[in-house]
Formats: structure tokens, C-alpha cells, sequence
């Protein structure tokens, strides 16, 4: 009984993520793509590659630093991680142009020296903002993967006698080809279906995402059947990049620890130095846009609209509801997928990622319209889609771990009768809470951004904060959208901050 | 507190009376239900006259409204639709899904415009707007404008009204030569966004020297924040207009009070809120006039093509921007 439940959950994510694109295509007949469309496939493509490498491949050296050094701040820094991929599109994209536009901090300093600017606008805009936002979630994942390294492994190393160079290849390098492919398929996907970074940093229409071409054909074309073609290609894409990490992706095998609390082996000289010029570049990357954001909402704070703080409880109640049922899903599917692969679960936390939020929508919407009028549904349609769109990021971090658990500890406890309920309270729950905080956090912070489904189904009295933000841009008070814009970043990451927290507590 | 409990008291006799009032459902764009827009002030005034009760429903923007409006079909709960621009009301017309208005057409706008299905509410010129700190002598015309080497911000067509504004601008001004036009200006054009926030946000920022915008925007800043600072480009082969409108459904259970809304919407107590809350001019001249600094960027000329060649329009206009801007 309780073995069919995550095929019951994986069916159920299936249906809610295949029923709107059929809802939506059923609208509609016959598909045709232009030759702009497969232009914004190409494009899409190649800079989500570049971008997810790009982060991917900057964030080990940053995780490792952070695993293995030690110093004060070092936890406030770990936090600060996960506060980038938090902010809403359009607030990271202000905060970057302080620092990097125009008339921001560094063109300022090249100006100083004599040199000429550089421009923020292109691919390399577009590059900029993807990794300042990702860069800091796969650090986070990789060194989730560092810590996961039983310490005495490390002991064992070093009795053994290895240098740093043996060291990466005996433990860090198998732990790495296990946890980046899932790291850079997550931030690939998540930078397939970005748009409003895109076009904004982008500079023109060279720099077209299918989302964008999405968002067209439903908004101005109403040409479902397009949209529904071009939401039929994003997921084709998104399952070729799935296919491409879980065939690279290898168990580690590590074997268990005793979960002591060991300092991992730091290497002095130049390494020390090395690694603390690699924090240093890190942190002033990802605090000088965010402290630029948290000085531009603070003027308004003062003349905040009354409507934000109904917004802002919404907002939250629907994040903390949604990052509930994210982890309850996501953690039934990746104990399933731990305990016989299943093509099953693995398509039902991975799909969601593929489809965009105006897809979903649009397709309940066009589901639920004859049963009931879509406003009194809007805030239940809205944790729904929420869960189904984070829900892929939570198995990614929990999936690794849910194997190492397996490996280490299903023996054991299967003899020892272990199961059901006790099993989840002695023996998961207690090893995966570290995972599983940060896994929350995400999903409740992303929850709290999103802006997708609600502006579809949003009644006169259902806005949520993200809603309040765009309402009061529309009004012209920028200022006000701007305090608006910060309150909502910080209560994202208070939300995110209190599951991080929780988890890593439980995990100690 | 007296007066509070009174209305508390009087609350609880008119809830049997409550049942039966009449709901009228206006489906609008965002920010024109929001607190600081025209909703809240527009509400109250029409339930003084109406003995029903009026509820904003927000969708979006203008064309997430026509998207909202053919998903619902027939079947929807909202009897007027507000915030249409006349770029989007041929393909409005088409999907058979309004009634004839049956107004009296009077309003006060710098072109002919009637159209038996839609009802203006206001309307705007379409402007690039600048910091005359920054930019003392603003360039007259796109040609000027592409010979300089001043940055722009544009949104982009396929996302924001305004941006298909702007298609439609170069279009009704220059005609067989929009393509040339938009190849000259494509050097000039520092980003495009997907709606008008994001552009203007970078305006303010200083990543630009113009943004389009419309040319009440600097009269925001005047009136709003004493900001004398920002002013509109006025372009000699005119300014393309942007005419919002609202037209009653078909479908609607309400359509009397759909007909008294419409009306009341060419009144002066609905007209008088339009300019300092939607800033954009009233489609009928309120009787005390518009509020000062309105009126300090107004063009000789109006561009305006109507509802159907807008529509032929489009395709066209999209390829060639997208020709012009994409190599």
C-alpha cells in the first residue's frame, strides 16, 4: 500500500503538468514554427548551456573553499547563498545594473582610471545576470555534496597519507560527478525558460527565448496551438538535457560514516590563499547588487500602500502551504526512485521544470473555467502550480542523498523491521533534514516570487505581493515598488532562512 | 466611533437588502484597479448612482485582457471589458464576443474616432521622454533622432502595448520606410523590454537618454514629485495615439447596468479621476479642465491608424523589426 503511494504522486504531478499543455493544444490545430521560432530555440539553447556551465563550473571552487575553511562569518556567508536566486527577475536585474550599468559602481571606477565602459547589454548581460543568480543555488547543491563526504573518509585520507591532488581524486571528484550533472541540469533548465532577464539584458530581439515566444503567442496571437507546439519543444529540450545528466550521473559510494562533526582536511599555504581570494571574489559578486537593492527599497519604505501587508500574509501563507507539499512529494519520490529507479518518478520531478508557468496556467485555467469562475479557485491553482514548479529542484538536492541513505542504512534497518512511520521519524527524517530545510526554504522563497499563475486567475481581492510590486510600477511609484520589491526579498528570505535553519538544527 | 458603530449597525439591516443588489463585473488591466489607480474612486462614484455593486476584476495588461476574454469565451462572469487599446480592438471585434454600445459618441479627442463596439475612456500620445538636465535639445524627428548618438529604451511588441504602439507609430509615420527607419535607429536602441516598467525603471536609472513613454509621463513627475526635470521629445511627423476603450459583452446578465456603466464612463465624475490617477488624458474634457502641467507637451500632429489597418498592420511590422533589430 504505502509502496504505491509515490507512483500515485508521480502520476498525479504527470496529469497536472501533461493536462494543461493538452488542455491548451486542444484549443488550437495544427502547429506550425517559423524560422523566428527555431532562431529563439537556438538562442535559448546556447546561452542557457553557457550559463548553467558557466555557474556550474565557478561554484566548486567557491563550495569547496566553503567546505573545508573555516572563519567568522563563514555561516552568515552560507545563508547569503541562497538570497540571489530568490529575488525576482526584475529586482536582480536593477541591482545589477547599480554595479555594472551604465552608471554603475564599475564603469564609475573605468571611468576613473581612463578606460573606456564596458556594456551590460548582450550576451554577456545575459550570462551576468544568469550566473549571479544561479551561481549561488549550485554552490549551495555542490557543497550539500561536500558535506555529505563521510568525514572519516577524509580521516582516512589523510592517515593514508594523501595530498590535495589524490585527495580530489579518491573523494572529491567522484562526489562531484554525482552532484553536478544534477546541478547543472537544474540550472540550465531554470535558464531555458527565463524571459524577462533575457530580453531585458539582452538587448534586442537576437536575444528571443521560447518563453518570450510563448508568452506572445498566448497574450497577443491568443494561437494556443503555437503555444502549445512551442511548450511541446521546451519539454523535448528539457527531457534531452535530463536524459543527458542522469546518464552521467554515478553513485558515489562512500560507504556510511558515524555523522561525526569533523573539520575537513584544509591545505595551507598558496591553497589558503587561493581560497580565500575565491570567497572574497564570490561575496563581493553576489553582496554589492543585493546591497544596491536593499538602498533603493529603503527611501520608500515610508509610504508603503496599506495593500501590502494582506498581500504580503498571502503571499506567505501560499509559499509555506506550496513548500509543504513540495517536500512531502519530493521526498516520497526520491526515497522511491533510491529504492528501484523508476522512470515514472523520475519524469514526474523532472517535466515540471520544462513547462513554464504560463503554460500551466493557462491550461487550468481553460480546465477549471466551465466547473467554477477561476477567481474563487486562484489562490488553490497557485499553490498547486507553485508546488509542481519547485517541486524539481527538491528532488534534485534530496535525490543524491535519498541513494547515499539507501546504500548506507537500507540494509540495516530493513532487518531490523524498520518501516513506515518509525522508519521516517528515526532514520530519514533525521539524516535528510539538512536537505530537506534547504530543499523547503527554495521552494517557500520561489513560491513567494512567483508571478505566473496568480495574474491569470487573481481576483479583485486575491493580489499577492508580487502582484503589488507590478501594480505599483504600473502607477508610475517606483519608489514604492522598489520598498515593495524589498519587503518581499527579505520575507522570501526569512522564509528560506527559518527551513535552512530548521534543517541544518534538526541535522546537528 | 459613534459613526463607526452606526455604519456597523447599518451593515447588518442591509444585508437581506444585500442579496439582492445587482453585481456589474468590469474586467481591467492592473494597475487600473489598484489603490492608486482610477478603480477605487470610479467604484464608489458609479455604486452612488447604480444601487449595485461594482467589481474590478484585474487581468494583466491590455492584451492579457483580449488573451482573458477568449479564454473565457462566452462563458465569462464579466459584463464590460476596460483597457483595450485601438491596436487590439479589430481582433476583439472578431471574436463576435461584445455588443454595440449604443452611446452617444462625445468625447474630446484629437481624432475622429467611433466605433460601434467600443466606447473611449481615455487616451494618450505616445512620446519618447527625457531628462532636459541631460538632454537640453531633444531630437525632433526619428530621423534626428537616428543620427544621434543618443540611447534609447523600447519595449518589445510582442510583450507590451506600447511597444506595439511604437510599431504602429513608425508605421502610420513614414509607411513604405518604416524598415529603413527602424535599420537607422537600431544602433541607437540600448535594450528592449518586455513591458513599460522595466523600461522606464532603466530610463530613471540612467541607462538611457530617452525612454517611450507617453507624453503625459513628465506631467507624473511634476504634479507627483515637483520633478520639472523630465520632459517629452515632441517629433514633427507627429505622435501615434494610444486610445483605451471599453465595450460591453454580449454574453453579459447585466446588460442595463453594462449600458448605465458605459455611460456614467463619459461623465465627468468618472472623466475627472482619469488624469491624475491613470495619466492619461480623459477621453472627454472634464469641466474643470485638466489639472495643471497636463497639457505642456502637446504635439501639432495625431497618428492614428484605424482599428482594421492596424490589425493588417501587424505581421508586417513585427518581421521588419524584427529584421532591422536582430542582426
Amino acid at each position: 500500500m504505502t509502496r504505491a503511494v509515490p507512483s500515485i504522486i508521480a502520476l498525479c504531478l504527470l496529469a497536472l503538468v501533461i493536462a494543461p499543455l493538452v488542455a491548451v493544444a486542444l484549443r488550437g490545430a495544427g502547429v506550425s514554427l517559423g524560422p523566428a521560432d527555431w532562431a529563439a530555440v537556438r538562442f535559448t539553447v546556447t546561452q542557457a548551456v553557457l550559463s548553467a556551465l558557466i555557474s556550474t563550473v565557478l561554484a566548486i571552487p567557491v563550495a569547496r573553499a566553503l567546505a573545508r575553511r573555516r572563519f567568522f562569518g563563514r555561516g552568515a556567508l552560507v545563508t547569503l547563498m541562497g538570497a540571489p536566486f530568490l529575488l525576482p527577475a526584475v529586482v536582480a536585474v536593477l541591482g545589477l545594473l547599480a554595479v555594472f550599468g551604465r552608471s554603475g559602481l564599475l564603469n564609475s571606477g573605468l571611468a576613473a582610471l581612463g578606460l573606456p565602459p564596458v556594456s551590460i547589454f548582450g550576451l554577456q548581460g545575459v550570462l551576468l545576470a544568469h550566473v549571479f543568480l544561479n551561481l549561488p543555488l549550485a554552490v549551495r547543491m555542490i557543497l550539500q555534496g561536500w558535506l555529505a563526504i563521510p568525514a572519516e573518509r577524509f580521516r582516512l585520507a589523510q592517515s593514508l597519507g594523501f595530498g590535495p591532488a589524490q585527495m580530489l581524486r579518491h573523494l572529491e571528484a567522484p562526489m562531484l560527478r554525482e552532484v553536478v550533472p544534477g546541478v547543472a541540469l537544474v540550472i540550465l533548465v531554470i535558464c531555458l525558460t527565463s524571459f524577462a532577464v533575457v530580453l531585458t539584458l539582452g538587448g534586442g530581439p537576437a536575444a528571443t527565448t521560447i518563453e518570450l515566444a510563448i508568452y506572445q503567442a498566448v497574450r497577443f496571437d491568443f494561437d494556443l496551438a503555437r503555444a502549445a507546439g512551442l511548450a511541446g519543444v521546451q519539454v523535448v529540450i528539457c527531457a534531452l538535457a535530463a536524459l543527458a545528466a542522469w546518464v552521467l550521473m554515478r553513485p558515489a559510494g562512500f560507504g556510511a560514516g558515524l555523522d561525526r562533526q569533523a573539520q575537513i582536511p584544509a591545505p595551507g599555504g598558496w591553497r589558503s590563499m587561493a581560497d580565500g581570494a575565491t570567497l572574497a571574489a564570490a561575496t563581493l559578486f553576489l553582496i554589492l547588487p543585493l546591497l544596491a537593492v536593499a538602498l533603493r527599497g529603503v527611501p520608500g519604505l515610508a509610504d508603503l500602500p496599506p495593500s501590502v501587508l494582506p498581500a504580503a500574509l498571502r503571499s506567505v501563507l501560499v509559499a509555506l502551504a506550496s513548500a509543504t507539499l513540495t517536500s512531502a512529494a519530493a521526498l516520497a519520490l526520491a526515497l522511491a526512485v533510491a529504492r528501484k529507479p523508476s522512470v515514472l518518478a523520475g519524469a514526474a520531478a523532472t517535466l515540471p521544470l520544462a513547462t513554464s508557468g504560463l503554460v500551466l496556467g493557462t491550461g487550468l485555467f481553460l480546465i477549471v473555467q466551465p466547473f467554477t469562475p477561476p477567481m474563487t479557485v486562484a489562490l488553490p491553482v497557485t499553490i498547486l502550480v507553485n508546488m509542481a514548479l519547485t517541486l524539481p529542484y527538491l528532488y534534485r538536492i534530496l535525490l543524491p542523498q535519498a541513494r547515499a541513505l539507501r546504500s548506507d542504512y537500507g540494509r540495516l534497518a530493513d532487518s531490523l523491521g524498520l518501516q513506515g512511520w518509525s522508519r521516517l521519524r528515526w532514520l530519514i527524517l533525521p539524516r535528510l533534514a539538512r536537505p530537506l530545510g534547504f530543499g523547503a526554504g527554495i521552494a517557500a522563497a520561489l513560491s513567494m516570487g512567483d508571478l505566473g499563475a496568480i495574474a491569470l486567475f487573481a481576483g479583485e481581492r486575491q493580489a499577492t505581493l508580487p502582484l503589488v510590486v507590478q501594480q505599483l510600477t504600473g502607477a508610475y511609484r517606483l519608489e514604492a515598488a522598489s520598498a515593495a520589491s524589498l519587503v518581499l526579498v527579505t520575507l522570501s528570505f526569512a522564509l528560506f532562512w527559518a527551513c535552512d535553519a530548521g534543517g541544518r538544527r534538526a541535522a546537528a | 466611533m459613534r459613526t463607526t458603530l452606526l455604519a456597523a449597525g447599518l451593515s447588518v439591516i442591509a444585508i437581506p437588502a444585500l442579496a439582492e443588489t445587482p453585481v456589474l463585473t468590469v474586467l481591467t488591466y492592473d494597475s487600473f484597479t489598484s489603490e492608486w489607480g482610477p478603480g477605487p474612486a470610479i467604484e464608489t462614484a458609479f455604486e452612488a448612482t447604480c444601487a449595485c455593486d461594482l467589481r474590478f476584476v484585474p487581468a494583466g495588461d491590455g492584451a492579457a485582457l483580449l488573451a482573458r476574454i477568449q479564454l473565457e469565451g462566452a462563458a465569462s462572469e464579466a459584463d464590460v471589458v476596460l483597457g483595450l487599446d485601438s491596436n487590439l480592438t479589430a481582433d476583439a471585434a472578431a471574436t463576435g464576443l461584445f455588443a454595440p454600445h449604443g452611446q452617444t459618441v462625445a468625447n474630446t479627442l484629437p481624432v475622429d474616432f467611433a466605433d460601434p463596439l467600443f466606447l473611449p475612456f481615455d487616451w494618450g500620445w505616445f512620446a519618447f521622454v527625457h531628462d532636459r538636465s541631460k538632454l537640453p535639445q531633444a531630437p525632433t524627428s526619428f530621423d534626428a533622432l537616428a543620427a544621434s548618438d543618443l540611447k534609447i529604451v523600447i519595449q518589445d511588441p510582442r510583450s507590451s502595448t506600447p511597444g506595439l504602439g511604437l510599431l504602429m507609430w513608425v508605421k502610420a509615420a513614414h509607411g513604405d520606410r518604416a524598415a529603413e527607419v527602424w535599420a537607422a535607429l537600431a544602433d541607437n536602441i540600448v535594450t528592449v523590454t518586455p513591458g513599460w516598467s522595466e523600461a522606464y525603471g532603466l530610463f530613471l536609472e540612467g541607462e538611457a537618454d530617452m525612454v517611450l513613454s507617453y507624453t503625459t509621463s513628465p506631467a507624473y513627475h511634476l504634479i507627483a514629485e515637483s520633478d520639472d526635470t523630465k520632459a517629452a521629445a515632441l517629433f514633427d511627423e507627429g505622435h501615434y495615439l494610444q486610445i483605451e476603450v471599453a465595450g460591453k459583452l454580449a454574453a453579459s446578465d447585466q446588460p442595463e447596468l453594462a449600458d448605465q456603466f458605459l455611460a456614467f464612463m463619459q461623465t465627468d465624475a468618472f472623466q475627472s479621476v482619469i488624469p491624475q490617477t491613470n495619466w492619461m488624458y480623459p477621453a472627454v474634457t472634464p469641466t474643470a479642465g485638466l489639472p495643471e502641467g497636463f497639457d505642456t507637451f502637446r504635439p501639432a500632429k495625431s497618428l492614428l491608424l484605424s482599428p482594421l489597418d492596424a490589425q493588417a498592420a501587424r505581421d508586417p511590422a513585427l518581421a521588419e523589426w524584427q529584421a532591422a533589430l536582430a542582426r
